[in-house]
C-alpha cells in the first residue's frame, strides 16, 4: 500500500505511462498478436467454418508444396515484384531527377504525376479494365485500330494479362516514389555538385559517382516499399478479372488472391492460413534484406 | 535523435521549386520540360478519360473524342440517384473519419508515452508494437474474420473499423516526432501543475501538428480506398464501403461502361479535389511519413 | 343465438383481439437471398402479400452479391446472426445438411409424398432420409436468345434448331472491321457465363457422352465424344470465327448491347433483357446435337429453414416457407423473374408452353439435367480452363480435356473422401 500512498515522481509517471498504454496494449494483444498466433495455429488445422477445427500437422504445407497452382501463383507474385519494382524505380527516379531541375510550372507538373496516387485502386482497376477491352469498346484497341494496327489481347492472354494488370499498380504508385526521390535528391548538399563542377566532371559521372551513392538509403526505402506493395497486390487483379478471378488460366493470380479464394470461396481456412504464413515469410525476408543492406547506416 | 525538424526541413525542401536553373536557356532545358510535361499529361490521361466518359451518352462512349459532343449529367443523376451509392459514400466517410481520429489520438498517445516516459518494460513494448509492422494484414484477415464471427462483429461498422483503430506505423511516426519536443517544455508544464494527460494534450500535441496532419492524410486515404477487409467483413449491401460497393456496382453495370466510369469518378473525385486544394500540405505529409514511416 | 354462431362470434372477437395485439407480439423473421434485381422485386411482392395475410409476422429480407453469398451464409448461421429462412443453390444443400445448419421441413405441413407428386422429379434431390430439407419456388433452364433485328438484317427467318444451323446463322451475322476484329458477334461465348453449363450437360451429351457417372463420383467426359464437344465449342472462335470469348467483356453484355446475334443463357436473364430499351429479342429452344439429341441444363434455388429458427420464429418461418412455395408465389416469380414454376402442373401448362418467351424454357425442362455439383466454382473453373488452354495456348482439345478430367476427378475424389 505504501507504494500508492506516497508515490515518488517516478512512480507517479510510471503509473501514468501504464494508464496511457493500457488500452493500446489490450488492442495490440487482441487485434495483432493473438490473431498472428491463431494464423500459425490454423495453418496446422483443417477447418471449413462449418465443422469443428481439427489438427492435421504439416498436411496443409505438404499439400501446398505439391499444389501446381500454388507454384504458379508463387511465380506470378514474384513476377509482379520483379517487373513492377525495377520499372517503377527507374521511371520515378528519371522523373524526379529531371523534375528537380525544372522551375517553370514545377508544382503543376509534380501534381500531374502525383494525382494517380490519390485514387482508389478499385476504381482505377475498372477504368483500366475498360481501356483493355477488345474493339469496339476498348480505348487502347480502338486507338490501335484507328491507326491501322491489329488489336492486342491485353487481359485475354496468358502472357499479356499479368503486365496489363500490373500497369495501373505501377502508374498509381509512381507519384509517391517521385516525391520520395525528390526529397532524397534535395537532401544532397549542393557543395558536392559545386565541387564536381569545379573539377569539370561530366553530368553522367556526377550521377553515378555522387548522386546514386548518396541516394542509397532512399533507393533502398523505395525498393522495399514498392516490393512489399507488389508482393501484396490484390485489388487490381481481383477487379480486373472478376469473371475468372486471377485468370485466364491463373496467369494473373497473386498470392493474396489465392488466399482470399481458398479462405472465402472454398472455406479451406487451414490451407489458406498456411498460404498466409508463406506470404509472411516472403515479406519477412524482404524486410530482413533491407535491414542487412542498411546495417552500416544505423 | 531529433528527427522531427530534420524531416520537416526535408519536406519543405521538396516543396520549393529548384533554386536556380543551372544552365538557363539551354535547348536541352526546353526539351526536358516538354518531356516532363508530356509525361505528366500521360499520367493524368486515364483520369481525364474516365471523367470524359462519365459525361458522355452511351452512343458516343467508344468514340475517340475527349470532349463529349453532347455532354450530359444524366450518368451522375442515375448513379447518385441510386440510394446505395450515397449510403456507401457515407459509410466510407464515417469509417475513414472515425479510424483517423482514433489513430491520431492513440498513436500519438502511445508514441508520446514511449518517447517521453522512462519505465521498466518500455523497450519491450516498443519493440513488440514495432514488430507488428512485419505482419501483413493479409495474414490476419482470417483470424479477424473468425473473431468477428464469434463476437458478432460481421457486417457492422465496428467490424470494418476495429483492425485499423491503432497502427504501429502511426505510433512509430509520432514517436519520432515527439523526439523533437524539448523535455524542458514538458517539465515547465509539470511545474505549473498540469497532469501528465494535460501535458501531452495541451503542450506536446500542438507542437507536432504537421506530423498529425501527415498521419491523418495517410490513415484517411488508406481507409477510404481499403478493399480486402471491408470486402470480407461486410455482408449486406447497406454496410459496404465505396470500393466494395463500386465493385458490386461495376459487375452489375458492365454493359454500361459510362455508368461504371461515373461510379469510378464519384469514388475518386473527393480525394483528387482534396489533393488539389491541400497540395503542398499533402506532399509535405507524404515526405514526412515516407521518410520515417 | 345458436351455440355455433356464438362460438363463431367469440372466435371472431378473439381473432380481432389477436390482430389488434399483433403489433406488440409481432414476430420478425429474416430472409436471405443473393442480390439480383428481379429476384428482389419478386420477393418484395411475396413478402408484402404474406405480411398482409399474416399481420403478426414481418419478414426482413437481406441480400448479398452473388459472388460472396455462399460464404456469408455459411459464416453467419453458426454465428447466430443468420436468417430464419434462406435461399440456397441446390448444389450446396449437402454441406448445409451435414453441418446441421438447416432443419427438415415438418412432414405435416410439407408431406413428402405430396411433394414427390407435385414437384419436378429433380427436386427429390432435396430429400434426406425421407424428409425434405428444402423446396424451390422455381426452376430454371437454358435457351437460345436471339436478336430479331440482326436476324432480319441477315435474312434469317427462323431460329436454328441444330448446332450446324447455329454456326451457319452465326456466320451470317458476324461482322468484322478491316483488320479482321469482330465488331458484331454471331453467337456470344463465355465459359464464365452459362456456357460451362451448356457444355457440361448439353454439348457433352449431344456429342455422345454423359458428363458424370450416375453416382456423380466419376468424371466420364474424357473420351472422343467429349473431345468432339470441346473442339466444336472452341472452333466457334478459332475456325468458324463467329465469336470472341472476351468481346464486350461478357457474353450477356454483348447481347444486351445489341452487338451479338445469339446468346445462350438461363431463364433468369429474361427480366434483365425485358428492361433493356431498344432491344428486340426472341427465345428458342437450344439447338439439337449432331444426332438429334436434345438436352438442357436445369438448376434451381431452394428455400430452407435454418437451425436458428426456433419457437414462434419457427412457426412463422414454416408459414412463410409454405407461402413462397405455393402456386401463387410460383406465378408471381415467373412473371417477375422469369423462372419457371417448380411444379409441372404449374409450369407445363399449355399457356406456358405456347408462350413465346417462356415456352422454349418450359419445353427444355422436359429433357433437362440438373448437375449435382460438389462445388460449382471449382467444377466451373475446370471447364473454363479447358477452353482457355485451347483458345489461348493453342493446346490440342484432347490433351486439354484430359487435363480437365483428371483435375476434376482429383477434386471429386477429395470431396467424397471428406464426406
Amino acid at each position: 500500500m505504501g507504494l500508492f500512498h506516497n508515490p515518488t515522481v517516478e512512480q507517479r509517471r510510471t503509473r501514468w505511462a501504464w494508464t496511457f498504454l493500457a488500452l493500446p496494449i489490450v488492442f495490440y494483444v487482441v487485434v495483432r498478436f493473438w490473431p498472428t498466433a491463431d494464423a500459425f495455429v490454423l495453418s496446422f488445422e483443417k477447418w471449413n467454418l462449418l465443422k469443428p477445427r481439427e489438427f492435421v500437422g504439416w498436411k496443409n504445407y505438404v499439400e501446398l508444396w505439391n499444389d501446381p497452382v500454388f507454384w504458379k501463383v508463387f511465380r506470378n507474385t514474384f513476377a509482379y515484384l520483379l517487373i513492377g519494382t525495377p520499372i517503377s524505380l527507374v521511371l520515378s527516379f528519371f522523373v524526379a531527377w529531371h523534375l528537380d531541375k525544372v522551375r517553370f510550372m514545377h508544382g503543376t507538373i509534380r501534381a500531374l504525376y502525383f494525382l494517380p496516387f490519390m485514387t482508389s485502386a478499385v476504381a482505377m482497376a475498372w477504368v483500366w479494365r475498360w481501356f483493355y477491352q477488345p474493339v469496339p469498346i476498348g480505348l487502347f484497341n480502338n486507338l490501335l485500330s484507328s491507326f491501322g494496327f491489329s488489336q492486342i489481347k491485353f487481359l485475354a492472354s496468358t502472357t499479356n494479362a499479368l503486365p496489363s494488370v500490373l500497369a495501373p499498380a505501377i502508374w498509381a504508385g509512381l507519384g509517391f516514389q517521385i516525391i520520395i526521390f525528390m526529397a532524397g535528391l534535395r537532401a544532397i548538399p549542393g557543395s558536392y555538385y559545386e565541387a564536381a563542377r569545379i573539377d569539370g566532371v561530366s553530368g553522367l559521372t556526377v550521377l553515378w559517382e555522387i548522386t546514386l551513392p548518396l541516394l542509397k538509403p532512399t533507393i533502398v526505402f523505395i525498393v522495399v516499399f514498392s516490393s512489399i506493395g507488389f508482393l501484396r497486390i490484390f485489388d487490381q487483379v481481383f477487379n480486373m478479372t472478376t469473371n475468372d478471378p486471377g485468370g485466364p488460366l491463373n496467369a494473373t493470380k497473386p498470392l493474396v488472391l489465392l488466399i482470399y479464394q481458398t479462405a472465402f470461396a472454398s472455406y479451406d481456412m487451414g490451407y489458406a492460413a498456411a498460404q498466409t504464413v508463406v506470404l509472411f515469410l516472403i515479406l519477412l525476408a524482404v524486410s530482413l534484406l533491407q535491414l542487412y543492406i542498411m546495417r552500416d547506416r544505423v | 535523435m531529433t528527427a522531427g525538424p530534420v524531416l520537416k526541413g526535408a519536406a519543405d525542401r521538396v516543396l520549393a521549386a529548384p533554386a536556380a536553373p543551372r544552365r538557363k536557356g539551354h535547348p536541352g532545358a526546353y526539351l526536358r520540360w516538354l518531356l516532363l510535361f508530356a509525361g505528366g499529361l500521360i499520367m493524368v490521361a486515364p483520369l481525364v478519360w474516365m471523367l470524359s466518359a462519365s459525361f458522355k451518352f452511351s452512343y458516343e462512349l467508344y468514340d475517340l473524342n475527349l470532349i463529349p459532343v453532347e455532354p450530359t449529367l444524366r450518368n451522375y443523376e442515375k448513379v447518385l440517384g441510386d440510394p446505395r451509392f450515397l449510403r456507401w459514400f457515407g459509410n466510407s466517410f464515417l469509417i475513414a473519419t472515425i479510424v483517423t481520429m482514433s489513430n491520431l489520438f492513440f498513436d500519438s498517445l502511445v508514441g508520446y508515452t514511449l518517447c517521453k516516459f522512462r519505465f521498466p518494460g518500455r523497450t519491450l513494448i516498443f519493440i513488440a508494437i514495432l514488430s507488428t509492422l512485419m505482419i501483413p494484414t493479409e495474414m490476419l484477415v482470417i483470424p479477424w474474420y473468425v473473431m468477428s464471427q464469434k463476437f458478432g462483429w460481421l457486417d457492422s461498422y465496428w467490424g470494418i473499423m476495429f483492425p485499423g483503430m491503432m497502427t504501429a506505423f502511426g505510433t512509430f511516426l509520432m514517436k519520432q516526432f515527439f523526439e523533437s519536443v524539448p523535455d524542458d517544455f514538458l517539465e515547465a508544464a509539470r511545474i505549473d501543475g498540469l497532469n501528465e494527460f494535460q501535458i501531452w494534450w495541451s503542450v506536446a500535441m500542438p507542437l507536432v501538428r504537421p506530423a498529425l496532419a501527415a498521419l491523418a492524410i495517410f490513415v484517411f486515404l488508406g481507409n477510404w480506398t481499403a478493399f480486402l477487409w471491408p470486402l470480407i467483413v461486410t455482408n449486406s449491401v447497406e454496410m459496404y464501403t465505396i470500393p466494395v460497393g463500386l465493385k458490386t456496382f461495376a459487375v452489375e453495370q458492365n454493359v454500361d461502361w459510362e455508368m461504371v466510369m461515373t461510379g469510378a469518378a464519384i469514388a475518386t473525385l473527393p480525394t483528387l479535389v482534396i489533393f488539389l486544394i491541400f497540395q503542398r500540405f499533402i506532399i509535405r505529409g507524404v515526405v514526412m511519413a515516407g521518410l520515417k514511416g | 343465438m345458436t351455440k355455433l354462431t356464438r362460438r363463431m362470434m367469440l372466435g371472431a372477437a378473439a381473432a380481432t383481439a389477436l390482430m389488434a395485439a399483433a403489433p406488440a407480439h409481432a414476430v420478425e423473421i429474416e430472409y436471405w437471398q443473393y442480390f439480383y434485381q428481379q429476384r428482389v422485386d419478386a420477393m418484395n411482392i411475396l413478402i408484402a402479400n404474406f405480411e398482409k395475410a399474416n399481420p403478426d409476422i414481418t419478414v426482413k429480407m437481406t441480400t448479398f452479391p452473388y459472388d460472396d453469398y455462399r460464404t456469408k451464409v455459411a459464416a453467419a448461421i453458426p454465428a447466430g446472426e443468420g436468417p430464419d429462412v434462406v435461399q440456397l443453390f441446390y448444389g450446396w444443400l449437402n454441406d448445409y445438411v451435414t453441418a446441421g445448419l438447416i432443419q427438415p421441413l415438418p412432414a405435416d405441413a410439407f408431406p413428402p409424398d405430396q411433394i414427390d407428386k407435385d414437384f419436378f422429379p429433380m427436386v427429390q434431390a432435396m430429400k434426406v432420409d425421407g424428409q425434405y430439407m428444402a423446396l424451390p419456388t422455381a426452376v430454371r433452364s437454358l435457351a437460345l436468345f436471339y436478336n430479331k433485328r440482326l436476324f432480319a438484317q441477315a435474312g434469317i427467318t427462323t431460329p436454328p434448331t441444330t448446332l450446324d444451323e447455329l454456326v451457319a446463322d452465326a456466320k451470317l451475322m458476324t461482322k468484322t472491321d478491316g483488320a479482321g476484329n469482330i465488331i458484331q458477334e454471331g453467337l456470344t461465348s463465355g465459359m464464365t457465363g452459362q456456357d460451362h453449363q451448356w457444355m457440361r450437360e448439353v454439348l457433352f451429351r449431344q456429342f455422345g457422352t454423359a458428363p458424370y457417372s450416375d453416382d456423380r463420383k466419376t468424371v466420364t467426359y474424357d473420351n472422343e465424344a467429349g473431345v468432339a464437344a470441346l473442339k466444336w465449342y472452341t472452333d466457334l472462335q478459332l475456325t468458324d470465327k463467329v465469336t470472341n470469348s472476351t468481346f464486350m467483356d461478357e457474353a450477356q453484355a454483348a447481347f444486351k448491347a445489341g452487338r451479338a446475334g445469339m446468346h445462350i443463357d438461363g431463364s433468369f436473364r429474361i427480366g434483365a433483357l425485358q428492361s433493356t430499351d431498344g432491344l428486340d429479342w426472341g427465345v428458342a429452344e437450344l439447338p439439337a446435337g449432331p444426332t438429334g439429341i436434345k438436352s438442357n441444363y436445369a438448376s434451381y434455388w431452394v428455400n430452407a429453414i435454418t437451425s436458428q429458427a426456433q419457437g414462434e420464429k419457427l412457426a412463422a418461418a414454416e408459414k412463410f416457407m409454405a407461402y413462397i412455395t405455393s402456386d401463387e408465389a410460383m406465378d408471381i416469380w415467373l412473371k417477375t423473374v422469369g423462372e419457371l414454376p417448380a411444379k409441372p402442373a404449374a409450369a407445363l401448362t399449355d399457356a406456358n408452353k405456347a408462350d413465346p418467351i417462356y415456352g422454349p424454357f418450359v419445353n427444355g425442362l422436359a429433357y433437362a439435367h440438373a448437375t449435382l455439383f460438389a462445388d460449382e466454382t471449382t467444377q466451373r473453373t475446370v471447364l473454363v480452363d479447358a477452353v482457355n488452354r485451347v483458345l489461348l495456348e493453342g493446346q490440342d482439345p484432347a490433351e486439354s480435356l484430359d487435363v480437365a478430367a483428371k483435375a476434376e476427378q482429383a477434386f471429386l475424389d477429395k470431396f467424397f473422401a471428406d464426406q
